[in-house]
């Protein structure tokens, strides 16, 4: 068959149903097999949006996203989702053309060394040099793209070879002798550390989307309540443990809760689990967390000791690792009121430090508000993505995520542009659930092409535009450490969201009055396909409680 | 560090970092990779992408042909090791890492040294040389080039001692190492 066919069989045996992408010379052989193969393909409006897309579908649905791009600009359009979804460690695969075997290396036209120019934000790539090797890099890069720690990884087929004919058997057990992650955690060590924390009088669980990412949110919730240890969630951690609940602290790190940050440093043992000690989560390292020693569950050892020395680490699958650590803890002797007074610390910061703003007593919107609004209209119950500066974390704090894969965030990266296309994703991913985007006016406009795709694929995303007429978080920097000089952040001259939207094929509605602003949101929710809605919010309003960069928790301001 | 888990109880203080730098002498890896185009590319970029430097790197086939090893040199004085070895482990092709250990490790590395001479000078830096088990290579009206194998301290003091003759040209392949006795890499 023709190795484009192959590709195509290789994919479905891969479980795709569906994928983003954008056409193009270098991988017209592959669309014209696309035309036939039964896979829905959902054409974008730039590659960048078809990668995102396939972030979000990966991260709400766990399966692996795939997105494709010709050769030249069109692979190099997929340079940030690719890099996002590194940070991020989202199981993705990219599937580029590039130009034909004999052009290689001659600047041909719409020639780009994308495997070089990829090279350290991929997980794994391949370039194929024999037709005959397409399928089986296929089963290779999806079984690299979602096994130990997930990434993304890069297939470039020139266009000659995707033209020839080769033969196809589907292939399951795919033999790398240099990749072989660790899954199941060292026993002795998992002891250890149950040992310690039935020793520890301040623990802190700090979860992060590691969890999310190895499905053990259960097993995460059986070992954190067989005594009652605080739990902590990074940004990309949300969901992995339910929110609201006794045992949970909020959100660390820079845009945390006090009570998060502070019993992170008082803790006296932190258990991390698919944590990477960022440094939006630590601020000045040499001051994080000084009496604690640390218990570190990660599936990929090079995390271990990276940022902070590990005092037990445990290399494995956390789906794997907690049950086996319930089970030691279980046998153990421990007396639950050793964390009596450790409680007591905790709330006592959680009664003076409550995550809040002071709401308007008029009809003007207050973002956070606004985030609240979102939850009462959606019953707290949709798949929400952001895109990257103050509403975003006004969504991570505000929005209360009960359960993992509801909240599709660009954390590591902090990506603008990320948050349309990757609800697109989502949306493709779960066609069974609302899926709703709280972008911001800087953001939404970097991937406002996606508009169209929405449409024309009756996707029924819904945006709500936290509109403060700012690049709203770089101006609050620039107030907070920059003396209030407001250098380029002012949008100016925004575009008519309503007519664009409508311009699109989009129903869409401004809102500027309190009072109204759920009921509006229920309408978007309710009609029938994408919507939109600008809501007018505080323009400067700013994101606390914070930790200014490079500082300690106890350094909080606001 | 201890083992605290064979104690029933034991207090947190007990615990000892793991991963901490052991810092100070030069590490030399031995790294096998497979041989795929663009290897040798993910790991020097990686190198250059997380700020290690390194020293020497050398490249060759092995006895298997589907196999490459690289040896390399790196000052573990700048660059917590461990963190160096388990980011090369992370690319696909990497198949095998050894830091090899200096006392059980036999090294070896060629240098090239063309010096200024002249019929005064040259029986003189062929005698060097010999006490270095060197080998003179080229000779000509007005240099001499000779091939010195051995240890980088060797080869550094090889060069010292010529240096004042007027150094035209050195070139090194950086080192390559086996472990001693029967082990393999
Ligand atoms: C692609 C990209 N460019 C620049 C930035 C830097 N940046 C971080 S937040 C931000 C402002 C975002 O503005 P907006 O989307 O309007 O959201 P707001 O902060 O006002 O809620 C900028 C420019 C980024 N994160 N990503």
């Amino acid at each position: 068959m023709r190795a484009v066919e192959a590709l195509m069989a290789a994919l479905k045996h891969e479980g795709v149903d569906v994928m983003f992408g954008y056409p193009g010379g270098a991988n017209l052989p592959t669309y014209d097999a696309i035309y036939d193969a039964g896979i829905n393909h959902i054409l974008v409006r730039h590659e960048a949006g078809g990668g995102h897309a396939a972030e979000g579908y990966a991260k709400s649905t766990g399966k692996v996203g795939v997105s494709l791009a010709t050769s030249g600009p069109g692979a190099t359009n997929l340079v940030t989702p690719i890099a996002d979804a590194m940070m991020d460690s989202v199981p993705t695969v990219f599937i580029t053309g590039q130009v034909r075997t004999d052009l290689l290396g001659t600047d041909g036209f719409q020639e780009a060394d994308i495997t070089g120019i990829t090279m350290p934000i991929v997980k794994h790539s391949i370039m194929i040099r024999d037709p005959r090797d397409i399928p089986k890099a296929i089963h290779e890069a999806f079984h690299v793209a979602r096994t130990g720690r997930p990434g993304p990884v890069l297939v470039d087929i020139p266009q000659d070879l995707s033209r020839a004919e080769i033969d196809y058997v589907p292939i399951d057990d795919v033999s790398l002798p240099g990749y072989q992650p660790t899954h199941s955690g060292n026993a002795k060590q998992i002891r250890l550390a149950a040992k310690a924390l039935a020793n520890a009088k301040r623990p802190v669980f700090y979860v992060g989307g590691g969890v999310v990412n190895a499905n053990a949110s259960e097993e995460l919730r059986d070992l954190a309540r067989i005594e009652k240890f605080p739990v902590t969630c990074t940004l990309n951690g949300l969901g992995a443990y339910p929110a609201p609940d006794p045992q949970w602290l909020g959100m660390l790190g820079m845009h945390g809760t006090r009570a998060a940050n502070y019993a992170m440093d008082e803790a006296d043992l932190i258990l991390a689990i698919g944590a990477r000690f960022d440094d939006r989560i630590t601020g000045k390292l040499s001051e994080f967390a000084p009496n604690a020693k640390f218990v570190h569950i990660d599936v990929d050892p090079a995390e271990i000791s990276k940022n902070v020395p590990a005092h037990i680490p445990i290399v494995g699958d956390a789906k794997e690792i907690l049950p086996r650590f319930s089970e030691e803890y279980r046998a153990l002797e421990s007396d639950e009121s050793r964390m009596k007074e450790w409680w007591e610390r905790i709330e006592h910061w959680r009664e003076k430090y409550p995550l809040t703003y002071e709401d308007s007593t008029d009809n003007e919107i207050k973002p956070q508000y606004m985030v609240q609004a979102v939850w009462e209209a959606t019953e707290g119950q949709a798949i929400v993505a952001s895109d990257v500066g103050q509403h975003q974390m006004w969504a991570a704090q505000y929005y209360d995520f009960p359960e993992p894969r509801r909240w599709i965030n660009s954390g590591g990266a902090g990506t603008m542009g990320f948050g349309l296309p990757a609800a697109m994703g989502a949306a493709a991913g779960n066609p069974e659930q609302l899926v709703v985007c709280i972008s911001g006016d800087g953001s939404l406009q970097m991937n406002i092409q996606e508009l169209a795709t929405l449409a024309e694929n009756k996707i029924p995303v819904k945006i709500f535009l936290m509109n403060n007429g700012f690049l709203g978080m770089v101006r609050q920097w620039q107030e907070l450490f920059w003396d209030g000089r407001y250098s380029h952040v002012d949008m100016g001259n925004l575009p008519d969201w309503v007519k664009l939207a409508d311009a699109y094929g989009i129903w869409a509605k401004q809102e500027t009055d309190k009072t109204k602003l759920v009921g509006t949101l229920k309408e978007a929710i309710e009609h029938d396909g994408p919507a939109l809605v600008d809501v007018r919010v505080t323009k400067e309003e700013n994101t606390y409680p914070m930790i200014p960069a490079g500082q300690a928790a106890r350094d909080m301001v606001g | 560090m201890g083992d605290p888990g064979t104690k029933e109880v034991f207090s947190l203080s007990d615990l000892q970092a793991t991963g901490q730098r052991i810092m100070g002498r030069k590490h030399v890896l031995s790294i096998l990779v497979e041989n795929e185009p663009g290897v040798l590319a993910r790991i020097s970029g990686l190198f250059a992408r997380r700020g290690y430097n390194i020293n020497t790197l050398a490249v060759g086939p092995t006895d298997d042909d589907k196999i490459s090893r690289i040896t390399l040199t790196i000052d573990g004085a700048e660059h917590p090791i461990d963190q160096v070895t388990k980011q090369l482990h992370k690319l696909v092709h990497v198949l095998k890492i050894r830091d090899l250990e200096p006392h059980d490790t036999v090294a070896r590395e060629l240098a090239l040294f063309k010096i200024d001479a002249d019929a005064h000078t040259r029986q003189e830096i062929s005698q060097l040389s010999e006490i270095f088990h060197g080998r003179v290579v080229d000779v000509a009206r007005k240099s001499i080039t000779v091939e010195v194998t051995g240890s980088d301290e060797k080869i550094e003091a090889f060069e010292s001692l010529v240096r004042p003759f007027g150094l035209i040209e050195m070139v090194r392949t950086g080192e390559i190492a086996v472990q001693r006795g029967r082990h393999t890499t």
